[in-house]
């Protein structure tokens, strides 16, 4: 069994709403981390992206003027200064299934609706940290490797050309969110 | 602990480059005996409980924003951030209300939410539609002691999201994409 070292770790916190900012700090606090950095908006975050360098990102989706999608998309920039491999987990209000494919498809790690819970946002975590994924870019695409099971069968608009089916085996991210840990 | 690029590598195909590196976290995961009494999720729940003493009172102040997000539109109608507003200030309510105890006011805020989102034009709304929600919200919060959730406020936002659902598969009996959303089963995780 394993356990994190929480200590070790740097967290940005992104949400503008500041009660579920609190419920994350106590969250993270309680698992052990002493550096959780905050803001309220996708502007800020990428501002304390830079400085902070942090190692995970924990962000909201709905938020004015620079969102938390456009924050992933930010992120994910191959060529940016910053580092564009940090997971992201994104922490949202939005419980449609369309919305884990857009966000997936933006770079976000790991998504996780809303209503929180302890256990989930510890597994999200965890398997940031464990089995972290490999990174693909493409003309349209840069981050974490979408695939999460192998399908040789697939036939539709962005199958691979060339490369081994070295896929690392997990849950897909909208199966997660259903399960809700 | 951030990535150092000079590790990484790349592979490089017709149409894709797979890039990997050693795993930059892994110093932080410490393997512990299956007995290990250590529990963070526990840790974290306990504390979690610990500031429950103050969820009504934010339950308030959201129910409030959404209130003030509602009036601003009665003043000066649905504009993109009038509406921008009102969506977030529900969708807040929609994520955060069961964690704080309140739950059948956060299911009444996802049926606004859905209003919001799927209504071709807002201002054509019944304004009862929308003005139902938002005081169903604050009789749950408001009345949370007296009110039998169970029974009164389940009901009370089952209701709702049954003539929200009607009235949205009604006006968008033409649009297939927002039919699909409106079908779709929420991915939101159970109590």
């Amino acid at each position: 069994m394993f356990r994190i070292d929480f200590n070790k770790l740097r967290f940005l916190i992104c949400d503008d709403n500041p009660h579920m900012r609190r419920i994350l700090r106590t969250l993270l606090h309680s698992f052990g981390a002493r550096e959780a950095y905050e803001a309220e908006d996708g502007a800020t975050a990428l501002e304390m992206y830079t400085h902070y360098v942090p190692d995970i990102v924990i962000t909201d989706w709905a938020m004015p003027i620079f969102d938390g999608l456009e924050l992933a998309q930010m992120i994910r920039q191959p060529e940016a200064k910053g580092n564009p491999y940090a997971p992201i987990i994104m922490l949202t209000g939005h419980s449609e299934k369309r919305r884990v494919t857009v966000a997936r498809d933006a770079g976000v790690t790991e998504f996780l609706a809303k209503p929180i819970s302890a256990k989930g946002l510890y597994q999200r975590i965890l398997n940031v940290v464990a089995n972290p994924r490999p990174f693909i870019k493409t003309k349209t695409y840069f981050g974490p490797d979408r695939r999460r099971n192998t399908n040789a069968a697939y036939i539709g608009p962005e199958r691979r050309v060339g490369g081994e089916f070295e896929i690392l085996q997990q849950p897909s991210l909208l199966d997660k969110a259903r399960s809700g840990v | 602990m951030a990535n150092k690029r000079a590790d990484i590598e790349v592979k490089k195909y017709t149409d894709h480059q797979v890039i990997t590196q050693p795993n930059p976290l892994r110093a932080v995961l410490r393997r512990v005996a299956d007995d290990d009494i250590d529990d963070p999720v526990a840790r974290a729940e306990q504390a979690l409980s610990g500031l429950s003493g103050e969820f009504k009172q934010w339950m308030e102040i959201e129910v409030e924003r959404l209130a003030a997000a509602h009036a601003a539109i009665i003043k000066g109608g649905f504009t993109k951030p009038a509406r921008d507003e009102l969506f977030r200030a529900a969708h807040d309510i929609k994520g955060d209300a069961a964690t704080f105890g309140f739950a059948p006011a956060g299911m009444v805020a996802e049926s606004l939410c859905r209003i919001i989102e799927h209504a071709p034009d807002l201002a054509r709304v019944p304004s009862d539609l929308i003005v139902h929600h938002i005081n169903a919200i604050q009789a749950i919060v408001h009345e949370h002691t007296k009110l039998d959730r169970i029974s009164i406020s389940n009901e009370l936002s089952q209701r709702l999201r049954g003539v929200a659902d009607k009235y949205l598969a009604r006006v968008n009996h033409d649009r297939p994409e927002h039919l699909e959303a409106i079908m779709a089963p929420s991915i939101a995780p159970a109590d």
